[in-house]
């Protein structure tokens, strides 16, 4: 019983950082139709802040992770995808895989590929002890941050006008602009959020850990494609969910899978996630906008 | 106030318009009529900067409309209410409103709008808090105009807004129409519901194939002999 719950509580952590990771790659597909595979080194960015930054009291820390890597998305929305405004998916999608290389060899001649050790906090690694379940408080941590920024991100759409307007922009861009919203106020707000989210994310990844690489956000990245996949493309409730349920496949393979398939875990879930895509191939929130525009 | 020359549109390598020229004076109500393929819709697409003109002017008030995206256009005093209605079905009734008044700078008078609309089509009072996507088709079309109008244009253009609806609303979109008329908005109308286009508007411009068939003042199309056969592109 122990177990399971320590279980449980992998899945909700895991599922936690897939869904931040997932929720930034979502914002900007529903929006612009670009899969930003340079998410990633939004993560990675805020993951060498906390490295560079070495050891000021952590609020300042976590703001400057968060300042920089929103810092980066505006400007590689600017400089990278801005001008690409209209292109076609495949172009945008291509584009975002040149941002990402070039963000992570900038990475290698600056920081070189060696890995950089940082300890983020003492208090994060140490657990709550309660019974027999230790319960990391990184984890805590990290569950809590992620679910306020869900319902927080949720009120700002639901309840702001730029919000309401980024909502209308994911429906139908030319519609939303026809009654007078500004494609790159939109467009430059989804990229900062996203740069929140990733900054957020790094903190906690750079927290579990302890080192920074150049390739820091490429995994992460790919968990949070296959998350937005899982879950619906095209849906924020979707990439969440779709995040929750692969931080629960994963650590399901990691905790049942006997010890000699271990080192096979992500082949085996990502099996999963192809079986479950067979059986529901549009994801498991369906986008309304999609089903209008089939 | 609108005044287009010699605009051509083309899609990849299929030409639209081959040179469309008309004018919309301040005040008035012009129609634009003809068979489906004529260019009405991309007309109202180019001026609204959804579609690059190949070549040819789009000014109002003298200033170019060309390479100026939409949102800046609205701001310039236009509207559009888009072919197919467009409303935004994932969102309430009250954020498609709200959404309307995106570029007014004037909140208070905005909200007085806003109060004025829900007076003038009582029905989106009632489904105000449902998701737009509810809507029955001509509750929909009043949502669209409705939005359109709170962003307090001067030139409002219309694309085929009785298109599928029942005869009984199409009577409420015109006298809808004719109250604007009344308060000065200047209306360019895209119908295909001819005659009643025509006899609403004060000038008419038949469109056949991506370019002007005729032009006149109300009664000089509707005296036209082949007025029937014109616009029905036989």
């Amino acid at each position: 019983m122990a177990l399971f719950v320590q279980h449980v509580i992998d899945a909700t952590t895991y599922g936690s950082l897939f869904a931040l990771y997932a929720l930034g790659i979502a914002l900007i597909f529903g929006i612009m139709g670009l899969i930003n595979f340079a998410h990633g080194e939004l993560i990675m960015v805020g993951g060498y802040t906390i490295v560079l930054l070495a050891h000021p009291p952590w609020p300042v820390v976590i703001l400057a992770t968060i300042a920089v890597a929103i810092v980066f998305a505006l400007a590689m929305e600017r400089v990278a995808f801005r001008p690409l405004r209209g292109a076609s998916p495949p172009t945008l999608l291509i584009a975002s895989f040149a941002v990402s290389y070039g963000l992570q060899n900038l990475a290698i001649l600056i920081e070189g590929s060696a890995a950089k050790g940082v300890s983020v906090s003492t208090w994060l690694s140490e657990s709550f002890q309660i019974g027999s379940v230790s319960i990391p408080k990184l984890d805590v941590v990290t569950v809590a941050v992620t679910a306020v920024l869900l319902v927080s991100l949720g009120l700002f759409l639901q309840r702001t006008r730029i919000g309401v307007q980024m909502r209308a922009a994911a429906e139908d861009f030319r519609i939303a602009r026809v009654l007078g919203v500004k494609a790159n106020t939109v467009i430059a707000t989804a990229f900062a959020i996203s740069g929140l989210l990733a900054g957020v994310g790094a903190y906690f990844l750079t927290a579990q850990t302890g080192e920074v690489t150049p390739d820091f956000g490429s995994n992460p990245v790919l968990y949070a494609f296959v998350a937005t996949v899982l879950g619906g493309m095209g849906t924020l409730r979707g990439a969440v969910l779709g995040g929750y349920v692969f931080g629960a496949i994963f650590v399901a393979l990691q905790a049942y899978l006997p010890i000699e398939l271990a080192p096979y875990r992500d082949a085996f879930a990502y099996g999963a996630v192809i079986v479950m895509l067979l059986v529901r191939p549009q994801g498991l929130v369906v986008s309304r906008s999609v089903v209008t525009r089939i | 106030m609108l005044r287009i020359d010699d605009l051509r549109v083309s899609y990849g390598r299929v030409p639209a318009l081959h040179g469309i020229s008309l004018h919309v004076d301040e005040g008035e109500v012009v129609t634009m009529v003809g068979p489906n393929g004529a260019g009405k819709t991309t007309t109202l697409s180019a001026i609204f900067g959804l579609v690059p003109p190949a070549s040819g002017s789009i000014r109002f008030e003298g200033q170019s409309l060309v390479g100026v995206t939409p949102e800046k256009i609205l701001r310039k005093g236009l509207a559009l209410v888009p072919e197919g209605r467009h409303i935004l079905g994932t969102l309430t009734v009250a954020e498609n409103l709200q959404l309307g008044t995106t570029a007014r700078r004037d909140r208070a008078a905005a909200a007085a709008d806003l109060e004025k609309t829900l007076e003038r089509f009582p029905v989106l009072k009632g489904y105000y808090k449902s998701s737009a996507g509810t809507l029955s088709g001509g509750e929909q079309q009043q949502l669209a105009i409705a939005r359109a109008l709170l962003s307090r244009p001067r030139l409002l253009l219309l694309d085929e807004p009785s298109l599928g609806l029942a005869p009984v609303v199409i009577d409420v979109v015109f006298d809808t129409l004719e109250e604007l008329r009344q308060e000065g908005v200047t209306i360019l109308l895209v119908e295909q519901t001819v005659a009643r286009a025509v006899e609403f508007a004060d000038r008419a411009y038949i469109l056949r194939s991506g370019r002007v068939a005729h032009s006149g003042t109300r009664e000089e199309i509707l005296r036209m002999e082949d007025f029937e056969t014109t616009y029905l592109g036989v």
